[in-house]
């Protein structure tokens, strides 16, 4: 088998990857019925079209990057969180406890204080499992998909029998006060010229970049994400060198389970300005997607984000316009993984037989 | 806590463990011939809606089964294709088999009735009706064993008896025959099988096949038999707890039944918040119930299941010497 030239595996194989899932979505829009080019026309207007709803696919872009950079951080560590979810949701406990305590009086404090409870909260949730995978034994997989139901009763709970205020319906908490209040993207000077309209997307956005950044730094150019990648890459080579693996798993996860909480200052203070139940509302498991697509490096992660964004805030779009479900993302996220995740191995060699080809060609 | 009360969940219990008891054993080949499969919560529930929805088509019960059953094949030969030919990630696979049925069952249910995604209430034919053990009317008087024969053996779906005959069933298969020997090398040494003659590739994929009909038969279950219909994300995660209680039992299928019985009695008592608080004499959150399987689920796995120990080879394709 030909060895890929590192372009190809760089940029080449996640295009193809990306081809095939549409490719199966293109196949399974046209088995329930409907016109593949007419939905993609529907999606791209409405996601793409207009600065308003880049103003959607920025918000949701700007929660999946978080989730990716979440999942990416524990698969360097050759940890696979499908926790995110459950810490995101917890981490959005964790903004409303924030901002609901005190009358903040501007909201860049409130933003610190509150990204401090988010990635608290998250931490905490994702350290359970962490713990018992490194002194128990138990598989990391199963107790974070149990973390994410047991989050969900936990949150409904809360939200039922704790934070709802007197004579309230619904099970949610209070509003946040005005101070708490995350400046949207049509209300920052200059950017206002462009988003006319009110738009989710918020200064989120420049917190999630600066975290890109961010995962970046401690994975590549600090001694901690160098052993967290050494411990990815080879336990017991890890072990060898000296470095103490359940320290690894911990802080990791730690990282993950903060960066999956972080999501929640986009979602719960920037846009919600409450909690309700299900806030992440499905963001956790696309963070699996993403990161998987974007090749679990940050800027991979970015650029996968907003695919996703689109492809969420596009796939709402059907939802109001067409008669297609919007369970349709919940396919086409199931495509990603399956051709970026699963079947990588098959995009490859698929590739390398066309350069082998290429290259007996030359000769 | 009176004995009608106890007989009534021991009777939920029973009915609540059969899928994971389909389920955990479906795992059981997989894992037992070293592929792992997350992806067992998808394959239900794609059985569950394929079977529903042929059954409410065609009105039998016996058809929709096998729509059913086919449905999870071919999720599990996706599965089998991704990672034992391609030597994927199998978590990953698995993962996004599961995202894949999510998303596809409430697609095909739309489209097909058009009512948010269910299927049509199943009734008659359409669906497992309860059948009444021989003598169970008879033996109905005998103190203790009369009622715990006539109210909680008897009076389920036949796919209940179909599970618990599939205990022994795979314990002979496995332990008792050249096929299982086979089967569970494939996990624990597939080199030493490749050496003998015996291609890993194919006992992989006759595996991975078993535990197709398998969750086929524990989705079906879950929408023909348990319920009446399919409604979406009906699973609810017992394919995952499934998973847990195939650790618990230790891969071993004798201990999948009295480990998935743990876990249907749980499941049980979620469903009786009443008693729950009359046993503890204290109120209950119901969130809490709702959450106790999974809770119970992580406790199980962080302390009380010893030393297990998985297939030695789980997990890891296998790649031929050249």
């Amino acid at each position: 088998m030909g060895v890929l030239p590192r372009w190809a595996d760089v940029v080449l194989v996640p295009l193809v990857s990306l081809l095939l899932a549409a490719i199966f979505s293109a196949l399974v829009i046209l088995s329930i019925g409907e016109d593949p080019a007419e939905t993609l026309k529907v999606m791209v207007d409405g996601a793409l079209g207009s600065a308003y709803g880049w103003g959607y696919t920025l918000y949701y872009a700007t929660s999946f990057i978080f989730t990716g950079l979440a999942v990416t951080v524990a698969f360097h560590a050759g940890l696979f969180n499908i926790g995110g979810e459950g810490q995101a949701q917890l981490g959005g406990l964790g903004v409303a406890l924030v901002c609901l305590s005190y009358p903040w009086p501007h909201w860049t404090i409130a933003l610190l204080a509150a990204s401090f409870g988010a990635a608290a909260f998250g931490a905490v949730w994702a350290a359970i499992p962490a713990y018992l995978q490194a002194k128990r034994g138990s598989h990391i997989v199963i107790t974070t998909i149990m973390f994410n139901y047991i989050a969900a009763a936990f949150i409904v709970y809360i939200l039922v029998d704790v934070l709802r205020p007197a004579g309230q319906m619904d099970p949610a908490t209070a509003r946040f006060p005005v101070g708490a209040k995350l400046p949207a993207l049509n209300e920052i000077p200059g950017l206002n010229l462009i988003f006319v309209k009110a738009v989710p997307a918020n200064v989120t956005i420049f917190v999630a970049l600066a975290a890109c950044v961010a995962v970046w730094a401690l994975l590549w150019r600090t001694r901690l994400g160098y052993q967290i990648r050494a411990f990815g890459k080879s336990e017991p080579a890890a072990k060898y060198a000296g470095i103490n693996p359940t320290k690894i798993v911990m802080i990791a996860m730690i990282i993950s389970g903060a960066l999956a909480g972080l999501m929640a200052i986009n979602n719960v203070m920037g846009e919600a300005e409450r909690l309700v139940q299900n806030s992440a509302s499905g963001a956790g498991f696309i963070g699996i997607a993403v990161a998987l697509m974007g090749r679990n490096h940050p800027v991979g992660v970015f650029l996968a984000a907003l695919l996703f964004g689109f492809l969420y805030q596009g796939g709402a779009e059907l939802g109001l316009w067409t008669s297609i479900p919007i369970e349709l993302r919940i396919v086409v996220q199931g495509l990603v993984i399956l051709f970026t995740g699963a079947l990588d191995q098959m995009v490859r060699m698929m590739l390398s037989f066309f350069f082998s080809f290429g290259r007996q060609r030359a000769a | 806590m009176d004995f009608a009360t106890l007989l009534q969940i021991l009777d939920s219990t029973l009915r609540l463990a059969t899928p994971l008891l389909l389920a955990c054993l479906a795992g059981l080949f997989s894992e037992r011939a070293g592929i792992f499969d997350i992806g067992l919560e998808g394959k239900m529930l794609m059985a569950a809606m394929a079977s529903a929805t042929v059954a409410a088509l065609t009105g039998s019960v016996w058809i929709g089964l096998c729509a059913g059953i086919a449905a999870s094949l071919l999720l599990a030969g996706l599965h089998g294709i991704a990672s034992i030919t391609f030597r994927g990630n199998q978590l990953i696979s698995g993962v996004a088999l599961n995202f894949l049925s999510s998303g596809i069952t409430v697609l095909v249910a739309q489209r097909m009735f058009g009512q948010g995604g269910r299927t049509p209430p199943l009734a008659g034919p359409a669906r497992f009706e309860p059948i009444t053990l021989p003598l169970a009317d008879a033996v109905k008087d005998v103190p203790v064993l009369g009622p715990l024969y006539a109210d909680v053996l008897s009076g389920h779906s036949i796919l209940v008896y179909v599970a618990l005959a599939l205990v022994p069933a795979s314990w002979w298969l496995l332990y008792r025959t050249r096929f299982g020997l086979r089967l569970r090398a494939a996990g624990e040494n597939p080199a030493a099988l490749d050496t003998a003659g015996v291609s890993v590739v194919g006992m992989r994929f006759a595996a991975v096949a078993i535990t197709g009909v398998l969750c086929g038969l524990a989705g079906a279950y879950m929408a023909t038999a348990l319920q009446a219909g399919f409604g979406r994300e009906m699973t609810a995660g017992r394919g995952y707890i499934a998973l847990a209680a195939l650790i618990f039992a230790k891969w071993r299928p004798w201990y999948a039944l009295w480990a998935t019985l743990l876990f249907g009695f749980f499941q049980a008592l979620a469903l009786r918040p009443d008693v729950v608080e009359r046993v503890l004499t204290i109120k209950v959150p119901v969130p809490a119930l709702d959450a106790l399987p999974y809770i119970l689920t992580v406790i199980v796995l962080a302390g009380f299941i010893g030393k297990a120990v998985p297939p030695r080879a789980g997990g890891e394709p296998y790649v031929k010497e050249r």
